[in-house]
């Protein structure tokens, strides 16, 4: 019924994973379409799975405490402004933007620096430095804890933000680099020695010719990078015991272990968490695909 | 000059700017960063964790720190009931979730794969918990399995189960509770690494397919699975080991509780160096941790066919 779909370019038939077959009527289109309802109906019962606990957040932060209502009326931001001063938000927020932004800036200059030699060159430790990134994937952070946090200790960098940058950094490279390295790869290396004949540097024609074509890969890391280091709390709850220091995760660990949960506050929180990662998500989505089939795949 | 840029695959651009690297030092200094950084702050804690698992450890008791041979091993694998628990259900925990996330992602993959009106949407809706940390995911299934206010009050109403129920604190259903929470999650990482794979699958082999009459179960089974089963494989594998070592959802929705019912070995160990400042003990147990993941690593090598190609 719906030939004229959204989508321009139609998609070959991938059958329903659970369904049973049924036999295109006659050949007489190259591609049968699945019947509507195996489409709709999982799909409906998968998404109320997935927004049912987006809604009930929603419904616990806008609606009075103590309200039973299932739908927020009357609305009330009461929750946020507690949050966001009493609870001291604003503050972490401000420390979990500039870790984000910190590591995001570190990890995809790094990584790009890395992944060009990777990529580019043959060199002796190639092969060792290779394996090196891909055994330290399976490496955990949580299992560091101890090591890492003398290392910052002896540094003088407990309570100071740079600690957790350092360490969201170290552990977002190895994939970075790897996925970088790939992205570099699929630029032919023949535009990049037409540049240098006709006089480019190897950095000028690196930055004039390779960079532009590495966005949507630098788009994907960048915000894995971002959204991993806003995310992840252990590094912070073990290396900023100031209050003042403290990141969004760890302030929504708090209300999390409070002996009575203020449900209110945990969910205005758990919001003040989410919109940033949103808003990183919505603007990166047609970039995030493509990145990744162009990466991920021979990775 | 060219012929010492023979490291490089190519010759060396024919005129070089003043100040830039050789090319034969060029890719070390490229590397150096990352190297130093990965030098320091992981191979040295690792290093040093076999070290101080020989170790009495615990800054809070001084008086009792000293060399320790195996004695923390030997607590570990002799002594140590809890030890034994959080390995079973660390194996429990891992199987039973990427399990179904492999599952549901596969399913869900193939559905938006499709053409049909409203996909573009459908899919940022699919995908969305994706992002979404594991501590908010703890925040957002503490609203939702509250005893008072929670989704069983409601559902009380409507006359299923009963009022006052609450799945993350008894022990017969905190473990459904928080499989529940982290598929959530988890689902959308095997739905978009499987969506991004499918793409790449020639139409022509679904036509030529369905000229020959192969039904769509039949086609699934001979195209579309054989083409994803390298990404599925390498999938699998490095989920399983995200959500052995992953430790932030458990540790804020249960806490490994209630009475460790849902302790992974990683969260033991974090409870054991957090809580407890048992730093030798910990670090024993770490070293445990690392030879499991050792074995997995190698798995992973193997499969991803590393230096087989070059890579």
């Amino acid at each position: 019924m719906t030939t004229n779909a959204v989508e321009t370019r139609p998609v070959a038939p991938a059958p329903a994973a659970d369904e049973p077959p049924r036999r295109p009527k006659k050949a007489q289109r190259a591609w049968d379409e699945v019947p509507r309802w195996q489409i709709y109906l999982p799909l409906s019962i998968y998404l109320v799975f997935t927004l049912v606990p987006f809604y009930w957040i929603l419904l616990f932060a806008l609606r009075p405490a103590g309200s039973t209502s299932l739908v927020p009326w009357p609305m009330t931001f009461e929750h946020f402004e507690k949050v966001w001063t009493e609870r001291s938000f604003g503050t972490y927020f401000e420390n979990s933007v500039y870790v984000g932004i910190a590591t995001l800036v570190m990890t995809t200059l790094v990584a790009l620096a890395g992944g060009y030699a990777l990529a580019r060159f043959d060199f002796k430790i190639k092969r060792g430095f290779m394996l090196a990134l891909l055994c330290s994937q399976f490496v955990p952070g949580a299992l560091l804890l101890v090591p890492l946090f003398q290392i910052f200790a002896e540094l003088s960098m407990i309570n100071s933000l740079g600690s957790v940058i350092i360490a969201e950094t170290v552990f977002q490279l190895p994939l970075s680099m790897i996925l970088i390295s790939n992205f570099i790869k699929n630029v032919p290396y023949s535009l990049e020695e037409a540049a240098w004949v006709d006089g480019c540097s190897r950095f000028r024609a690196f930055v004039t010719i390779v960079l532009p074509l590495l966005r949507p890969g630098l788009i994907a890391v960048g915000s894995f990078a971002f959204v991993h280091s806003w995310n992840h709390f252990l590094f912070a709850l073990m290396f900023l015991s100031n209050q003042e220091k403290q990141t969004i995760p760890v302030g929504l660990n708090t209300l999390l272990s409070a002996d009575s949960v203020d449900l209110g506050a945990l969910a205005a929180g758990g919001i003040i968490a989410a919109v940033p990662v949103v808003v990183v998500f919505a603007f990166i989505q047609k970039w995030l695909i493509t990145g990744f089939s162009a990466g991920a795949v021979k990775g | 000059m060219a012929q010492a840029a023979a490291v490089a695959k190519k010759p060396a651009p024919p005129r070089r700017r003043r100040g830039s690297a050789t090319p034969r030092r060029l890719p070390y200094l490229l590397i150096a960063p990352a190297a130093l950084l990965m030098l320091g702050f992981i191979a040295y804690p690792v290093i040093s964790v076999f070290y101080y698992s020989l170790q009495d450890y615990n800054p809070t008791k001084p008086w009792r720190n000293g060399f320790a041979g195996l004695d923390n091993f030997v607590h570990a694998f002799t002594e140590d009931p809890l030890f034994w628990d959080t390995l079973v259900f660390s194996a429990k925990w891992v199987v039973v979730e990427v399990g179904l996330q492999l599952m549901f992602g596969l399913a869900l993959a193939l559905i938006v794969n499709q053409t049909f009106v409203g996909r573009a949407i459908g899919r940022a809706l699919v995908f969305s918990p994706w992002a979404v940390s594991g501590v908010l995911t703890s925040a957002i299934w503490v609203l939702l399995y509250n005893s008072q206010t929670g989704i069983t009050r409601y559902l009380a109403d409507l006359g299923i189960g009963e009022y006052g129920t609450s799945w993350l604190s008894d022990t017969s259903t905190v473990f459904s509770a928080v499989v529940v929470a982290d598929l959530w999650r988890g689902v959308p990482f095997f739905a978009i690494l499987i969506l991004a794979d499918l793409q790449s699958v020639s139409k022509d082999l679904y036509e030529a397919a369905e000229v020959d009459g192969a039904s769509r179960v039949q086609q699934f089974l001979h195209i579309t699975l054989p083409h994803l089963k390298d990404a599925i494989i390498l999938s699998t594998l490095l989920r399983a080991v995200w959500e052995f070592n992953n430790v932030d959802l458990l540790y804020t929705l249960t806490g490994g509780g209630p009475a460790g019912e849902t302790t992974t070995l990683p969260l033991y160990v974090a409870n054991t160096s957090v809580d407890a400042h048992n730093f030798g003990y910990a670090s024993a147990l770490t070293t445990v941790a690392f030879v499991i993941l050792l074995f997995f690593s190698i798995v992973y090598l193997r499969l991803s066919k590393f230096g087989g190609d070059n890579k």
